[in-house]
Order: structure tokens, then C-alpha cells, then sequence
């Protein structure tokens, strides 16, 4: 067990470094900041001494271990912009983005699995029909567009819930967030369901082939010949095997969301990453793109190791096969 | 001894157009052990299933009664149908591979069935276990409950399967094929314990099964079915050796044994009907030599001493 941790998270860095290389060449190819940063009229002298303050006059590889070095100890340079540390930048934003993402991941199990589980266990019935049918419209559509729906009936026509902004926030953990309020939270509502319902309908369709597919077995036949109440043979032997691809969705979707919420954040004007990405690509801020790309490489990465240990809790055959040679 | 523990009359549970058990009748003593018998298709499974009120849809029971307890339970609600099922009834299944849970520990199954049916707490419920896992003949069952089912083989996981339905010493167990999916040697050994352990507890058996060979070991009597009927049952001595039936005749010649080495193997001439399709009369009639104008009317059960037969053509002769 933990050697099979230990090595995954061996390829956890490597992936990492990998992406350092990607990201910084990537990210060196595009543009050239001086052109922004510096004033057309500004001088000769000026220019040099700008470019060499940013050590932009080295070699790429030179500037690259520069960079390396610098990011392993946390400084992922100071956004052109802001003034301020990259990664400083960026983590204020988290919490928006993240209190948003998991706003929207938890509706979408919530919404997801009972419906699923409902519509494998009855998928004659009239009602699995219409939530089947409404599953395809959920993520055949543009998620903006939703939105912009969304907007236009709750926010502007019913005029119940606000459409932009994140309203009052409250602190905890020194960090501010807006679900602690209730102005924050009726900001979060619009914002959440439109970023929850393509992963609704996701895990929807997943619960629902998972339930199709283990109902028919024999251990489903024998728990209920063991006189189980049907809420345990649904809840714990049903949900228990079909929760395997369930869960390496939502590990999948949440980092989706997490990194590209960019849309809804922009449709709804949510201070988050998304948007904050999308204003430093448009001034080609460099350090900030590093730092968001550093940033959600990292986040993913955590989330598939969590995915892979949470299989081993699922199921034990996998667990023995982590611990072979 | 001999009071009745289940009875089953006129049995109808169809699949949409498909009468895959169409009028079965028997009844089950206290500890006594029943070879049901036939081929596959043949509604054995079906009558099982409806027993204990699991018939997969489509499937319904659309006649006749199953009397338990003094009450016909084919009315019951699913409520009262759960509760007597794991606690006076249990069932265990053909493929021990796929009957436990492949994601819950041993111990996890075993609580649950304890707790399914009795007001016990968990320490109570896991002792219950760990005793049934050791009178199955299971070794270090301690151990053995904190285990997976895939950390387990074959014939120890029927084993396992036997303790929980055994758990609250039912009235009756119904066996469905539950040694096929095993070695010989295993199923030997499964054989032996399933007889010690019924005997033991005064349970009744229903064993399910297409294994003449297995029948005449373990049983007290046979029922022999085809295309959803029972077309022959008695003592199973009786019948392994001189069955009236052209079915069960036919049943008994496919058996390979060591007399008849070198010579082809008989079989049955023909396929078993749809039970979608079934002919007027007498179902096996399109397979069967002895048939004639008759038989494609309507065959009642024949009385025979303590033997019943569905056939207008019995077979007469002595067989050796």
C-alpha cells in the first residue's frame, strides 16, 4: 500500500516537471511582454534595463532554470500587472473558483446519482424516459448559453436570485469566502447550477448504466434472498460497485471545472481564476498564466492520487493489485 | 418428521407469452431433500425464484398457491415476503463466484443477513458468523470474516454461502445448482456437508439441478421437469431405476457411465420446446418414440402408488 503511494506520487512529480517545461515554453513563444509593459516612448536605455531586470536577454534553457529554480521555491515571478507575487495573485482568486466548483460538483451528485439510481432501477418507467431524455438536452447544451438563460428567467424576469458579481463574503481560515453569507450565497446559486449540470447529467448516465449493469447479477439476487431491506441492497450493495467510474468522473470533472469554470465566470462575472486568466492572457501576463497553469497541473494531479486512493476504499481487488511486484 | 413444510400447487409463473412454469405441484417434508431435475429451460430455476418471491420481471406468478407456514404466500406483501426470506427460507446460487459481494468483507455480508431479520447488536450479530463460517467447515474463521470474497476459492466461498443461509436455521433452503460451478473433488465435499448440515438441523432441501448422479446421492425424492411441468416425480431409487416417464428414461440413458464405454453416447433425439410455443398435450411428445394420436391431448398427473407421472404411454418394463 505504501510503496504503491509512494510510487504514485513519484509520477505525480514527474508529470509536474514535465509540465514546467511545457508550460514555460509554451508560455515564452507568445508574445513579448516588453512590447506591453514598457511604454512606446520610452528609450533605448530604459527598454534594457527592463528586459534585463525581467531577465528576458537570456538564453531560453538559462531562463527556463531560472524559472525552475525559482518556482521550486514557491515564486513563480510577479505578475507584470498586479505588482504583486504570480502565485499570490492567483491563490486570492482560488477560493472564488473553488468554493464555486465545489458548489457545483456537490449539486451534481446530489442531482446525479438518486436520479440515476432511479432510472437504472426502473428503466421502463415513464419517468426514467423524461430524465433520460432530459439528461441529453443537459450536455448537448453550450453551458453560456445556459447561463445567459438562466440570467435572463431568475435574474432579470423573476428577479429572485442576483446574476453577477459574489455579493457579500465572510471570513474563515483568514481566507473570504461568499457561501458564509446569505447575500453570498444567493450570488453562488445561478453561477453553480449552470456549471453543475453538464457533470449532473454526466453522473446521471453513469449511475444509471452502472445500475443496468450490476442489477442482473447474482449478488444482487442473493442479498435480497437474505432478506435485506431494498434500501440496503440499493444503497450499499448496488451503489457500492457501480460508485468505481462514478467517482473517477467527479475527481475528472471537478479539476475540469476548477480550471475551466472560465465561461460561467466570465458570464457571471465571478472573481475567480477563470476570469482572472482570461484578463491576464488578454495583456499577456505572463507570470499569472504560469502560475494559473502551475496551479491547476498541481490541482489535478492531487486530484487523480485522491481518485486512486478512493478505488482502494471502493474496491479491495484493486488494492491487492497496488501491492504487487 | 413428516409434516409438510411447503407446499406448492399448480404453480403458474409466466414471462409475457412464455409459460416457463406451467402447473407444477409438490410438496416438501420436514428434512427431507428433493432433487428437482431438468434440463435448462426446463422452469427449475423459475419454481425456485417464485418460491422465495424473487421472479425477475417481466416474470409474474399468475396462478396457483405456495403454502408456508399454513398461509399461501403467493399473496404476501413484499414486506412480509422479505422477512421471511434469509430467516425461514433461503436460497443459494449456482456460480459461488459471483453470489457474494465482490466489494464487502465477509464479515460485512454475514452481520447484515444476522441483522436483516433479529434485534442483535454487531458484537452478537459477528459471533452468530463466526460460528456459522466454523460449522461449515471453514478453518481459522476469525481470520477468515475480515477477508474479501476474491481472497477466497471456489468451493470455500459456496461454503460461505451455505453458513449465511444457514444463519437462521430456515425451514427450507432452495439449492440452485450450487455444486456445478465446482470441481469434482470440491463438489464432493460440498455435497457431504450440505447433506450433514441439513440432517443436522431438520432442514428440507430443494435442490436444483440437471445431475441425475448428484439426485440419487443426495435426495429423498425426485421431480423431474420439462418445458415447465413436472412430468415424473417418486422416490428417487424408484425412479432412477425404473422410470415411467420417456423423458426421464431418456434423462437417465444421457448420463455417460463406465458400462458403456466404447459406445456412442445416447442422447435425446430433438431440441426441448420454446415455452413460448408449447405443443397441445403432451410437451415431449415431438421427442418421444412411444407417442402417438393421444398424446396430443391434454395429460393429466397419473397416480402410481407413491409416484406420479404425466405420460399416457408409461413405460412398463423393468429396467436393470
Amino acid at each position: 500500500m505504501t510503496a504503491a503511494v509512494v510510487r504514485r506520487l513519484l509520477q505525480a512529480v514527474m508529470v509536474m516537471l514535465a509540465m514546467t517545461v511545457i508550460v514555460f515554453i509554451a508560455i515564452n513563444v507568445i508574445g513579448d511582454p516588453v512590447d506591453i509593459l514598457i511604454s512606446p516612448d520610452a528609450d533605448q536605455i530604459e527598454r534594457a534595463r527592463v528586459v534585463q531586470a525581467l531577465g528576458l536577454d537570456l538564453p531560453l534553457w538559462q531562463q527556463y532554470l531560472r524559472f525552475l529554480w525559482a518556482a521550486l521555491h514557491g515564486d513563480l515571478g510577479e505578475s507584470y500587472v498586479y505588482n504583486e507575487p504570480a502565485i499570490r495573485v492567483i491563490l486570492q482568486r482560488l477560493p472564488a473558483t473553488l468554493e464555486l466548483a465545489v458548489s457545483a460538483i456537490l449539486i451534481a451528485i446530489v442531482v446525479g446519482v438518486p436520479l440515476g439510481l432511479y432510472a437504472g432501477l426502473r428503466p421502463h418507467g415513464i419517468l426514467s424516459r423524461v430524465i433520460m431524455t432530459v439528461s441529453i438536452l443537459g450536455f448537448s447544451l453550450p453551458t453560456f448559453w445556459v447561463g445567459l438563460v438562466l440570467i435572463m428567467f431568475f435574474g432579470v424576469q423573476l428577479g429572485w436570485l442576483p446574476s453577477g458579481g459574489r455579493g457579500q463574503t465572510a471570513e474563515l481560515f483568514g481566507v473570504q469566502w461568499a457561501f458564509l453569507t446569505k447575500d453570498g450565497l444567493a450570488h453562488l446559486i445561478l453561477p453553480a447550477v449552470n456549471l453543475a449540470l453538464f457533470d449532473a447529467c454526466l453522473i446521471l448516465r453513469l449511475t444509471r448504466a452502472g445500475v443496468a449493469e450490476v442489477l442482473p447479477l447474482d449478488f444482487v439476487k442473493f442479498a435480497r434472498a437474505k432478506g435485506l431491506k431494498e434500501s440496503r441492497v440499493i444503497g450499499v450493495h448496488i451503489s457500492k460497485n457501480i460508485m468505481i467510474p462514478v467517482v473517477t468522473i467527479i475527481g475528472l470533472e471537478f479539476g475540469s471545472i476548477v480550471a475551466f469554470s472560465v465561461v460561467t465566470e466570465s458570464v457571471f462575472s465571478w472573481p475567480g481564476m477563470g476570469k482572472l486568466i482570461i484578463d491576464s492572457i488578454n495583456v499577456l501576463d505572463r507570470p499569472i498564466i504560469t502560475a494559473y497553469l502551475m496551479a491547476i497541473v498541481a490541482f489535478f494531479v492531487i486530484i487523480n492520487l485522491v481518485v486512486d486512493l478512493t478505488y482502494t476504499a471502493l474496491d479491495p481487488r484493486v488494492r491487492l493489485q497496488g501491492e504487487g511486484p | 418428521m413428516n409434516a409438510t413444510v411447503l407446499e406448492v400447487r399448480d404453480l403458474r409463473t409466466h414471462f409475457g407469452q412464455a409459460k416457463a412454469v406451467d402447473g407444477v405441484s409438490f410438496s416438501v417434508a420436514r428434512g427431507e431433500v428433493l432433487g428437482l431435475v431438468g434440463e435448462s429451460g426446463s422452469g427449475k430455476s423459475v419454481t425456485g425464484f417464485s418460491i422465495i418471491g424473487l421472479v425477475d420481471p417481466p416474470g409474474t406468478i399468475v396462478g396457483g398457491q405456495i403454502v408456508f407456514d399454513g398461509r399461501d404466500i403467493t399473496s404476501s406483501s413484499r414486506e412480509e415476503m422479505r422477512a421471511l426470506r434469509g430467516r425461514r427460507m433461503a436460497m443459494i446460487f449456482q456460480d459461488p463466484m459471483m453470489t457474494l459481494n465482490p466489494v464487502l468483507r465477509i464479515d460485512t455480508q454475514m452481520i447484515e443477513a444476522v441483522q436483516a431479520h433479529e434485534n442483535v447488536s454487531r458484537a452478537d450479530a459477528r459471533a452468530r458468523a463466526r460460528d456459522a463460517l466454523g460449522m461449515v467447515g471453514i478453518p481459522s474463521p476469525d481470520e477468515r470474516l475480515q477477508a474479501y470474497p476474491h481472497q477466497f476459492s471456489g468451493g470455500m466461498r459456496q461454503r460461505v454461502v451455505i453458513a449465511i443461509a444457514l444463519l437462521h436455521r430456515p425451514d427450507f433452503i432452495i439449492a440452485d445448482e450450487p455444486t456445478t460451478a465446482l470441481d469434482v473433488t470440491i463438489q464432493a465435499q460440498i455435497l457431504a456437508e450440505m447433506q450433514k448440515l441439513v440432517a443436522q438441523n431438520n432442514t428440507s432441501l430443494i435442490w436444483i439441478t440437471h445431475d441425475l448422479a448428484v439426485v440419487s446421492r443426495l435426495a429423498d425424492r425426485i421431480a423431474v421437469m420439462y418445458a415447465g411441468r413436472i412430468v415424473e416425480s417418486g422416490p428417487v431409487s424408484d425412479v432412477l431405476a425404473r422410470p415411467l416417464h420417456p423423458y426421464t428414461a431418456g434423462l437417465i440413458d444421457s448420463v455417460p457411465s463406465r458400462n458403456q464405454r466404447g459406445e456412442r453416447l445416447r442422447q435425446i433425439p430433438g431440441m426441448a420446446p420454446s415455452v413460448a410455443r408449447l405443443p397441445t398435450g403432451c410437451a415431449f411428445a415431438p421427442r418421444c418414440a412411444r407417442a402417438d394420436a393421444m398424446c396430443t391431448q391434454a395429460v393429466p398427473l397419473f397416480p402410481a402408488g407413491p409416484r406420479e407421472h404425466r405420460c399416457v404411454h408409461p413405460l412398463p418394463e423393468l429396467r436393470v
